[in-house]
């Protein structure tokens, strides 16, 4: 018997690709093998979920005996594989051995925690997993006073949802504006006015510099010197890939695991995808990029290699209060040239030769996305 | 005839006959079964068998 393709991770990445193998081959095996309970859900939905009056369990799409029976695939839940052995052409979870035919990692991307100075550190939650969630959720007391650390995307989305939902949110970050690496100046502080408008406070160009229990409160002191107390604290500060096993099993690894045109990382058999993967030097933790790599990774693990070629793709903040939508310039030298009238902000980066290579829009200016993303070079091309 | 909505059922999304998808060449009043092959869900990428039509 032929050992099956394998997949680490039951996430959107995983389950992505498992539907367009199923799409191109209904038979070869296929197993997932996943640390969590398996149950299927949309990631982005965790942003906006409270004030859907969503629980953590509301927002499964499918369970994991939908997803065996979908996929045709042997799925181990509650499985965290503990190494992977590339000469042996297999994983091991603890002292159990996986034996795989081609191997996809898509084992997404931990929460940053940073080490808060106090003794509050251990209350504070993230959110990057539905289980985070479920966490959080059930802290949140009616009303409750939440601070947010972290003013970028997640952050921000969190803002929204927190606020319209009843919450009494402050967001703080070293940062002047939010979302400093996507938007310049003017159309952040046009986010920070939308969200104010909607009852968020700001607490900018200030890091938290500890965390301390006060009765049932959380004190938090800012680097400005002011202090403040909350009931709730959710750190936004960012991702790291899940780089571990695949370092230890020796594949190359730099921001995250280094993949190449046809997502196979430096080891034989062996491919990644999604928010753990980094392709042409990049990390490309959004959705839209999983389709596009899955299309391409499906065939190539069912013996038709076919590069990824990824175009720009927009993303959609999910801040009502100020409609947002970014294609993050590459990490290049270049400047922004904005044009509109707040909140309805048009914004394009070029990079120094006048390239167009990113863009923002806000407000009403969102609705111009087609015409902005027409300018956009691919974000990886094979070809270049 | 009345226009129909799809939804897109890894993301919500949803395609509304009447509205269109002008964002991708999609002009207001484009039937499902007239949407091509090859459009994808603006918001996730899923393919046009992912979306389900949606009961009014
Ligand atoms: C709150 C929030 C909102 C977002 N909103 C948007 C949005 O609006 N638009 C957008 O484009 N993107 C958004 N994103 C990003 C997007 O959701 C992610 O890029 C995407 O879901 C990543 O999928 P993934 O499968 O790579 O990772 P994950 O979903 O994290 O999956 C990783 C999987 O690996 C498993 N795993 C980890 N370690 C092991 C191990 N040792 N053994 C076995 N299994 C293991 C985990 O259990 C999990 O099943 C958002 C992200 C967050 C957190
Ligand atoms: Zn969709």
């Amino acid at each position: 018997m032929t050992a099956p393709i394998t997949v680490l991770g039951a996430g959107h990445a995983a389950v992505t690709l498992a539907r367009e193998l199923r799409k191109l081959d209904a038979e070869t095996p296929l197993r997932i093998i996943t640390a969590d309970d398996g149950a299927y859900y949309y990631k982005p939905d965790l942003s906006k979920a409270l004030a859907a009056g969503k629980d953590a369990d509301g927002l499964i799409k499918q369970s994991p005996d939908q997803l065996r029976e979908q996929l045709n695939a042997e799925v181990l839940t509650q499985t965290p594989v503990t190494r992977i052995a590339p000469d042996e052409h297999a994983v091991y979870a603890g002292d159990t051995r996986y034996d795989y035919s081609r191997l996809v990692l898509a084992l997404g991307a931990e929460a940053i925690r940073p080490p808060f100075p106090g003794d509050a550190a251990a209350r504070v939650h993230t959110a990057n997993h539905r289980s985070d969630y479920a966490k959080f959720r059930a802290a949140l007391q009616p009303g409750a006073r939440v601070l947010i650390v972290g003013a970028g995307l997640i952050g921000c989305e969190f803002a929204n949802d927190l606020a319209a939902a009843g919450y009494a949110v402050t967001v703080a970050d070293i940062a002047g504006w939010p979302l400093p690496r996507l938007l310049p100046e003017v159309q952040g502080r046009a986010l920070q006015a939308g969200l104010e408008q909607i009852g968020v406070q700001w607490k900018l160009e200030n890091g938290v510099q500890s965390l301390n229990l006060s009765g049932d409160a959380i004190r938090a002191e800012f680097g400005d010197g002011s202090g403040a107390e909350f009931d709730t604290v959710l750190s936004a500060v960012g991702l790291r890939p899940h780089t571990a096993l695949a370092r230890d099993a020796g594949l190359e690894c730099a921001l995250g695991i280094v993949v190449d045109a046809h997502l196979q990382t430096s080891a034989p058999d062996i491919y990644a995808i999604g928010d753990c993967a980094q392709i042409g030097g990049r990390l490309l933790p959004y959705i839209l990029p999983i389709a596009h790599a899955a299309r391409a990774l499906a065939p190539t693990l069912t013996g038709t290699a076919t590069p990824a070629k990824l175009p720009a793709m927009p993303v959609i903040v999910k801040t009502p209060a100020c409609p947002t939508l970014v294609s993050a310039p590459a990490d290049v030298p270049g400047a922004w040239e904005v044009s509109g009238e707040a909140p309805d902000l048009e914004a394009l980066y070029k990079d120094e030769n006048g390239n167009p290579i990113g863009f923002a829009l806000t407000g009403k200016a969102t609705a111009k996305r087609a015409q902005y993303a027409a300018q956009m070079p691919p974000v990886f091309d094979p070809a270049a | 005839m009345q226009y129909k909505k799809w939804r897109c059922l890894i993301c919500d999304y949803v395609y509304d006959e009447e509205l269109g998808a002008p964002d991708d060449g999609i002009p207001p009043g484009t039937r499902w079964e007239d949407v091509p092959d090859s459009w994808t869900c603006p918001d996730c990428g899923a393919s046009k068998d992912d979306f389900q039509m949606e009961e009014i």
